[in-house]
């Protein structure tokens, strides 16, 4: 019954979609932001992603007047069954189209489904998974910012190359965690080192002086940190207690957002290499947008999470509104997988047949206290990866909808 | 010697400590708890997020007024101890007559309240705190890297636990404290001041959680929900130390450390549920906890 009513209500959609404006679903094209708004993802995508959400509508209003959008938001908790329920509730009652961001990749596989299987568009920012453009990817996913494979390749080989070839991995114990650290370790190993072991630690956990001391006792040159937010800042802060780096060991803190080094301050943080997608001292558009984005973000300056959700929002309104329609989920992103993506925070890139958005990612060192200017200035470049080499090859991904 | 199930000895016996030190931990926080519990009979949900505020309280003093993380040591208490003070005058008061389910909600709400304006106005990844020059670097021990401030966080942990312990069951005070919460009616009859104590206790209480925040700025990250991960994990303790018992949160809360350690050591993934299984199984036994006293 519900079927046969979608089918019929599809019908007349489009048979309107023949006149002469555009109809588009509910006549307003609805985006949902899904995130972590309260626990220790709350500062890399949060609040500051609606944000980045409605300053990307607004650009695109400003220019193309007969689009109305309206954006919404919900907190996922960091939990698979919350989110896609929320997922569920916002397509089956109220009309959202496409939804944004969703940090914790263990939420993001799982919203994954939901999308797939209510042919609507999950514009990916915050989840790190690899896996939602290989195994996992869909014909409505679009993966944009960073993955764990970038994250891997880029800092795991600089390090590699720097010497450091015997790790020992501090691990988040779900999807992102094993993941990342799946993707370093094959780094690590092609470029002939060695993975002595890895201590897997619950998310969300405040005390990690028991698993530096197993990292001390591996004897390992460098200790990855394959896991984020607040559990990074923790893992540094008591890496720097334990004397790890003192002791001959170097840290790497595989996935670091700007937040995260504001938090620790650059006395704790100083030479630490991380990849990133997007900072807002790359060039002038990125500090033009980074300074409007803090003026309504209480001083706060974006992170690459939120500065994802704007361009895949901006890229998502100009498909929709070249196709005259967001009810097909396919259909819109396919249109996004032709146009080139044209922004000013990630210059011109494209969308790749898997999913995944292809622009240049960056090999960042957190600067010394002495260094820094401002109080967001934080990080230097320390190389610049194109964006043919930054990500997975597309012949490696195990992803179904690549032929051939 | 002999290696336990492919750790090597030197190991296990780091593990070990590190365990006993963040046993401190919870044995300090559990005691507040305990304290709150045993003598008002009220169930405090806040606990968790006034460790949150005696930590962002030092971070205060650090920040805007340059006081140090010695004087914080003093102040935060003094200064969360007040607010505790106001916030029981002004709702838990309400509630004493009523049941324990109350308190407890009434406590639940203040802290999510409490969490979440701290939240709104710093955000979640919290915010730097230095550790104090005195207290920093460490000593190799051989089997491992003790840090100094470890090793002064047990020490205090142990002298504050101790001392709050032979003030409520060995001085006149404490005996005060003690049957005015068995049989207020009659204390007061005997001319004790019964609400002053009760507001004086739970300010106490309030006190020693803000003492545990202190400790713990340096080390943790001072974020708005430092306190939420911990406190149901202090909740644990209490339960299984006996709900009433001061003794028994200490002792039980040094033993969880070391427990709760060994299972970081062969099965970390774990680290988070072990108390709560052995919780479940001393419940199952002795429901009013190891060293409880049926109420």
């Amino acid at each position: 019954m519900q079927f046969a009513r979608s089918l019929l209500l599809s019908a007349a959609v489009a048979l309107c979609a023949t006149a002469a404006h555009a109809q588009y679903s509910g006549g307003t094209v609805k985006i949902g932001v899904l995130n972590d708004m309260s626990s220790l993802y709350a500062d890399i995508g949060g609040p500051g992603s609606v944000l980045a959400a409605q300053m990307a509508a607004d650009d695109f209003t400003a220019t193309h007047k007969d689009l109305k959008v309206e954006i919404v938001s919900a907190d996922h908790q960091n939990k698979p069954d919350v989110g896609s329920a929320i997922a569920r509730k916002w397509f089956d009652q109220d009309g959202v189209d496409a939804i944004a961001d969703v940090p914790t990749s263990s939420v993001a596989l799982a919203v994954a489904d939901v999308v797939k299987e209510k042919n609507k568009v999950f514009l990916i920012s915050g989840a790190a998974t690899s896996d939602l453009t290989g195994k996992a990817c869909t014909p409505n996913n679009v993966h944009w910012t960073y993955d764990t494979w970038m994250l891997a390749h880029g800092t795991g080989t600089a390090i590699v190359k720097q010497g450091g070839d015997t790790w020992f991995f501090l691990t988040s114990d779900y999807a992102f965690g094993h993941q990342l650290e799946a993707d370093t370790s094959e780094v690590v190993k092609a470029n002939g080192g060695k993975v002595l072991g890895a201590a897997r630690h619950p998310l969300n956990t405040s005390d990690f002086s028991s698993f530096l001391l197993q990292a001390q006792a591996s004897k390992a040159k460098v200790v990855g940190l394959a896991n984020a937010g607040g559990d990074t800042i923790n893992s540094i802060k008591q890496a720097s207690e334990f004397g790890i780096v003192q002791g001959g060991q170097s840290l790497a803190g595989l996935l670091l957002f700007i937040t995260d080094v504001h938090s620790l301050g650059l006395q704790t943080a100083h030479g630490l290499l991380f990849t990133t997608a997007w900072y807002w001292d790359l060039n002038d558009p990125s500090r033009e947008w980074a300074k409007k984005f803090a003026a309504k973000h209480d001083g706060k300056y974006p992170t690459m999470g939120q500065a994802g959700v704007y361009a895949a929002v901006l890229h998502y309104l100009k498909a929709v509104s070249a196709l005259k329609s967001d009810a097909d989920g396919k259909a819109v992103v396919d249109e996004m997988k032709k146009l080139p993506t044209d922004d000013q925070l990630f210059g011109k890139g494209t969308v790749r047949v898997d999913g995944r958005v292809l622009h240049p990612a960056y090999l960042m060192e957190v600067k010394k206290p002495e260094e820094s200017k401002s109080e967001w200035d934080l990080m230097k470049v320390r190389q610049t990866i194109p964006a043919d080499q930054a990500f997975r090859p597309l012949s490696e991904g195990g992803c179904p909808l690549v032929k051939g | 010697m002999f290696a336990l199930l492919g750790i090597p000895p030197q190991a296990l016996f780091g593990q070990l400590l590190i365990g006993l030190i963040n046993g401190s931990f919870y044995a300090l926080l559990s005691l507040g708890l305990a304290v709150i519990f045993g003598l008002l009979n009220i169930i405090n949900f806040a606990h968790g997020a006034l460790y949150m505020m005696g930590a962002f309280f030092a971070w205060f003093l650090l920040q805007y007024l340059g006081l140090s993380y010695w004087w914080a040591l003093i102040l935060a208490p003094i200064g969360v101890g007040v607010v505790g003070v106001i916030l029981e005058r002004l709702f838990l008061k309400q509630l004493y007559k009523l049941d324990h389910l109350y308190g407890l909600l009434l406590t639940f709400g203040m802290a999510l309240v409490i969490e979440g304006l701290f939240r709104n106005k710093y955000g979640s990844s919290g915010l730097p705190y230095q550790m104090p020059s005195a207290l920093s670097g460490g000593r190799n021990l051989g089997f491992m890297f003790l840090p100094n401030y470890r090793a002064w966080v047990v020490l205090v942990s142990v002298s504050v636990c101790l001392l709050t312990w032979y003030v409520i069951e060995r001085t006149k005070l404490g005996s005060y404290l003690r049957a005015a919460t068995e049989n207020p009616g009659l204390v007061q009859a005997f001319g004790v001041n019964v609400p002053r104590m009760i507001t004086i206790t739970y300010g106490f209480g309030v006190a020693l959680a803000a003492f545990a925040g202190v400790l713990a700025a340096p080390i943790y990250q001072v974020s708005p929900q430092m306190g939420s991960n911990l406190i149901i994990v202090v909740f644990a303790v209490v339960v299984i130390g006996g709900m009433g018992s001061i003794m028994g949160s200490i002792l039980t809360g040094f033993a969880l450390g070391v427990i709760e350690g060994l299972t970081k050591v062969f099965y970390p993934e774990a680290s988070n549920t072990a108390i709560f299984v052995i919780m479940a199984i001393v419940l199952l036994i002795k429901p009013t906890g190891l060293f409880g006293r049926a109420h």
